[in-house]
C-alpha cells in the first residue's frame, strides 16, 4: 500500500465563487481535500452542493477563485490554458453522467479522439483503442455509433475513452446517474476493477450513497460548497 | 493536434452539416466566380488588344530609314564620321541590321504604282510586297481564299475594294489570273562620263528569286540584295523596261496588312515580298538615288526590322541609331496601353471582390451557427485535452476548407461565365459577319490567385467564430443541451 501514501490530488482551501446577477454564489468554498494515489474516493452531496464544480476544478476544466489544486504535485491554479489542456489530456481522464460521446463518430473514433488530441502516433493508436475497449468489454462494437448502443454500453465506451490515454487519475461525474441500478452497478464494478488492476486514482461524484459506500475506499460529503465530512469507509 | 488529424476532423464536421456548408461554399463560389469573370474579361481584353497590336507588327518593329530621308520624322541626324554623308540603307546595311541581337527579320517596303489587267481590262493600282510573317498580323484572318502558298509563288491577294472594282462578286476572282504590268529597272553598263547616265543602281537580270526572307533560319542569312543588283558595276544608270507577269489570284482581303510603318500609298494588290523584290520594279527611291548621283550600292527606301518582342525594341532602336540610321517605333504607346488595362483590371477586381466580401458574411454566419450546434462537442474536446488553440485552428481549417472549395468551384463557374460571354459575343459577331474573338481569359495566375484570395477572405471571416469557439467555457459547453 506504499503507493497509497503518495498524494495524487490535493485541493488546498479551494474556492470557486461566481456572480449571478447581483448574487455571489459560493459553489465551492474553502475546501481542502486530498486523494492518495490508487485511492477510490467518492464525493457525495445533494444537487448544488458543489461536488461537480470541485471535480471540474480538479479536472482543470475550471479555475479556482482562491486556493490551490495540486495534481501529481503540480498546481493547476498557476497553469496556463495550454498546460491545463495537457493536464486534461494526459493526467486525468473524465467520465460524465450523460456520456458525452460524439454521436457522429463510431465507437472506435470516439475512443481514438483523446489520442488525436494528445498527438499519439497513428500506428500506436489502434492498439491503444483495442486495449481500452477490451478493458470495458466492447471490442465487438468498434464500428457502432453511440445511438446504436445502450446507456450502459455508452458509459463503458466513455470509460474506454477516458482510459485510452493511460491517465493516472480518473474523474467520474455521476457515472451512474443516467443508468438503471443494474447497469449502474456494472459500471461501478468496472471502475473498481480499473482501480484495483491499474492502481488508478478514482474520484467519483455521486449522490447515490449506498453505491458509493459499496465501492469507494473513502467518502467525502459536501454541502453548500463546503466539505462537510471526509472519512474512510473502510 | 496534428495537421492531418485536424483536417480529418474539419472535413468530418463539414460533411456533418452538408446542406448548410454546401450553401455557404456555394456563396463563396458565386463570389469568386464574379471576381474571376470580371478579371477574366479584363485579362481577356488586354490579351486580345496586346495580341492584335503585337500581330499588327507595330509594337515589335523598328522602322529604319537613311538619315536625312524625308521619313526621318525630325529626328537628329548624326552623320558617319568617314564621309559626313548619311549611311546608305543598302544590302550591307540590311545584312548588319539582321545581325543585331534580338532581330528576327529585316525586310524592305516594296510598293509601286502600276497597272494590272483582268480579262483584258486595265486597272491602275498600287502593288505591295507582303512578307510571309504578314500572315501572323491577323489582317488576313477571315479572308476569302487563302494566303500565298509560298514566299515565291506567282500569286496575288486583292484588297476587297479593288476587287469590287473588278466585279461585285469578289469571291469569283479567287483562282483567276491577273496580269501585272510594271516598269522594270535594267542596269546600263557603266559609262566613263557620269553625266551621260543617271547615277543609280544597276540591275543584273536574273530569274532566280531572292532567298526566302521569312523562314526560321537566322535573319542574317535571309538578306536578298536590294532591287537592282549590287554585284553589277554602278554608276552606269538604269533604263526602264516594261514587263508583264501573270499572277493567280488566291484571295481577297478586307484590309491591308500592316507590315511596318512605311508605304507611300495603300497597297491594293498584294504579292509575296520575294516576288515583289525579284520584279525589280521601279520605285520612288530609284529616282532619288539617281538625282543624288549616288555612286554607291543600290539602296532601300526603308527597312522594317522586326524584333523578338516589344521589350527589345528600345535596345535594337538604339543600336540602329548607333549605326547611323534614322528609326521610328511605337514603343511608348504600349506603356500607356498597359497602364490603361492595369487601371481597368483593378476596377474590375474591386467590383468582383464585393461579391466575395458579401459571401464571407455567409461563412461567419455558418461558423457562428456551427458553434451553437457544436457547443457541447467543443466542451467534450476541451475535456479530452484540446487546447484553445486546437479549437481555434479547427474552425480556421473549416473556414479555409470552405474558402478553398468555394474558390475552386468559383474559378470553374467564372471560367464558364467567361465562356458563355465569349459564345454569346461570337454569335452576335457572326451575325454581323465579323470574325470571332475570345474576350475572356483565365490564366493560371488568376485561377490560383482567386482561390488564394477566397481562402484568405474565408480565414478572415473565420477569425471571429474561431476565437469565440476557442474561448468557450468547457464546463458551460458540457452542460449545454
Amino acid at each position: 500500500m506504499a503507493a497509497q501514501q503518495e498524494i495524487a490530488i490535493h485541493a488546498d482551501q479551494v474556492s470557486r465563487h461566481y456572480t449571478m446577477g447581483t448574487t455571489q454564489v459560493r459553489a465551492v468554498d474553502q475546501v481542502t481535500l486530498s486523494a492518495n494515489a490508487g485511492e477510490f474516493l467518492a464525493i457525495l452531496g445533494a444537487s448544488g452542493s458543489g461536488k461537480s464544480t470541485l471535480l471540474n476544478l480538479i479536472a482543470g476544466l475550471d479555475r479556482p477563485t482562491a486556493g490551490a489544486i495540486f495534481a501529481q504535485g503540480k498546481n493547476l491554479a498557476t497553469m496556463n490554458s495550454q498546460e491545463l489542456a495537457r493536464h486534461r489530456s494526459s493526467t486525468v481522464g473524465m467520465v460524465f453522467q450523460s456520456f458525452q460521446l460524439l454521436p457522429r463518430m463510431t465507437l472506435e473514433e470516439n475512443v481514438e479522439l483523446p489520442l488525436r488530441l494528445a498527438e499519439v502516433e497513428r500506428n500506436e493508436r489502434n492498439q491503444r483503442v483495442k486495449e481500452a475497449l477490451e478493458r470495458v468489454h466492447l471490442s465487438a462494437r468498434l464500428t457502432h455509433r453511440p445511438t446504436e448502443m445502450s446507456g450502459g454500453e455508452q458509459q463503458r465506451a466513455a470509460l474506454a475513452r477516458a482510459l485510452v490515454n493511460r491517465p493516472s487519475i480518473l474523474l467520474a461525474d455521476e457515472p451512474t446517474g443516467n443508468l438503471d441500478s443494474v447497469t449502474g452497478e456494472e459500471i461501478m464494478n468496472l471502475l473498481q476493477e480499473i482501480n484495483q488492476t491499474l492502481g488508478m486514482t478514482i474520484l467519483i461524484v455521486t449522490h447515490e450513497r449506498p453505491m458509493a459506500e459499496r465501492f469507494a475506499h473513502r467518502l467525502a460529503l459536501m454541502g453548500d460548497g463546503k466539505l462537510m465530512s471526509d472519512g474512510h469507509r473502510r | 493536434m496534428k495537421v492531418r488529424d485536424m483536417t480529418e476532423l474539419a472535413v468530418r464536421n463539414l460533411r456533418e452539416s452538408m446542406l448548410r456548408n454546401s450553401l455557404t461554399t456555394l456563396g463563396v463560389a458565386v463570389g469568386v466566380a464574379s471576381l474571376v469573370a470580371m478579371l477574366s474579361l479584363g485579362v481577356g481584353l488586354q490579351e486580345l488588344a496586346s495580341k492584335r497590336l503585337s500581330r499588327s507588327g507595330l509594337f515589335d518593329a523598328v522602322f529604319v530609314t537613311t538619315q536625312g530621308n524625308f521619313r526621318e520624322f525630325g529626328r537628329s541626324r548624326p552623320r558617319t564620321a568617314a564621309s559626313g554623308d548619311p549611311r546608305v540603307l543598302d544590302g550591307d546595311a540590311r545584312h548588319d541590321l539582321a545581325h543585331l541581337p534580338g532581330v528576327t527579320e529585316v525586310y524592305p517596303d516594296v510598293r509601286f504604282a502600276t497597272e494590272v489587267r483582268y480579262q483584258g481590262t486595265p486597272y491602275a493600282t498600287m502593288v505591295a510586297g507582303v512578307p510571309a510573317s504578314g500572315l501572323a498580323s491577323g489582317a488576313f484572318d477571315g479572308m476569302q481564299g487563302k494566303f500565298f502558298s509560298s514566299g515565291n509563288a506567282d500569286e496575288a491577294i486583292l484588297q476587297v475594294e479593288f476587287a469590287r472594282e473588278i466585279t461585285p462578286q469578289t469571291e469569283t476572282l479567287v483562282g483567276k489570273n491577273l496580269e501585272l504590268r510594271y516598269a522594270e529597272r535594267q542596269a546600263l553598263p557603266a559609262e566613263p562620263d557620269p553625266r551621260a547616265s543617271v547615277g543609280s543602281t544597276a540591275s543584273k537580270k536574273t530569274e532566280k528569286p531572292p532567298a526566302d526572307t521569312h523562314g526560321s533560319s537566322p535573319a542574317a542569312e535571309q538578306t536578298p540584295p536590294p532591287q537592282g543588283d549590287d554585284a553589277s558595276p554602278l554608276g552606269g544608270g538604269f533604263s526602264i523596261v516594261p514587263r508583264q507577269k501573270m499572277l493567280r489570284i488566291v484571295g481577297v482581303v478586307d484590309s491591308e496588312p500592316a507590315a511596318g510603318f512605311g508605304g507611300i500609298a495603300r497597297g491594293r494588290v498584294f504579292i509575296p515580298l520575294q516576288v515583289a523584290e525579284a520584279l525589280r520594279a521601279t520605285q520612288a527611291n530609284d529616282l532619288r538615288d539617281a538625282l543624288r548621283g549616288r555612286t554607291g550600292k543600290p539602296s532601300y527606301l526603308s527597312l522594317t526590322v522586326r524584333v523578338d518582342g516589344p521589350s527589345k525594341v528600345k535596345d535594337v532602336e538604339a543600336a540602329i541609331k548607333q549605326m547611323g540610321f534614322a528609326t521610328f517605333s511605337l514603343l511608348d504607346a504600349t506603356k500607356n496601353i498597359r497602364l490603361v488595362f492595369a487601371v481597368f483590371d483593378v476596377l474590375l477586381g474591386i467590383f468582383g471582390s464585393l461579391a466575395l466580401v458579401v459571401s464571407s458574411l455567409g461563412i461567419i454566419n455558418t461558423l457562428v451557427m456551427a458553434i451553437l450546434d457544436r457547443r457541447r462537442e467543443i466542451g467534450v474536446l476541451k475535456a479530452l485535452g484540446a487546447a484553445d488553440g486546437d479549437i481555434q485552428k479547427l474552425f480556421f481549417v473549416e473556414a479555409g476548407a470552405m474558402g478553398f472549395l468555394g474558390g475552386l468551384l468559383g474559378v470553374v463557374f467564372g471560367w464558364l461565365i467567361g465562356r458563355a460571354l465569349t459564345l454569346a459575343l461570337n454569335i452576335y459577331l457572326r451575325k454581323q459577319e465579323l470574325p470571332g474573338i475570345d474576350v475572356t481569359s483565365v490564366p493560371w495566375w488568376l485561377a490560383a490567385g482567386a482561390i488564394a484570395f477566397a481562402v484568405v477572405v474565408s480565414l478572415i471571416a473565420g477569425m471571429y467564430p474561431a476565437s469565440r469557439a476557442a474561448k468557450l467555457n468547457p464546463v458551460e459547453a458540457l452542460r449545454y443541451e
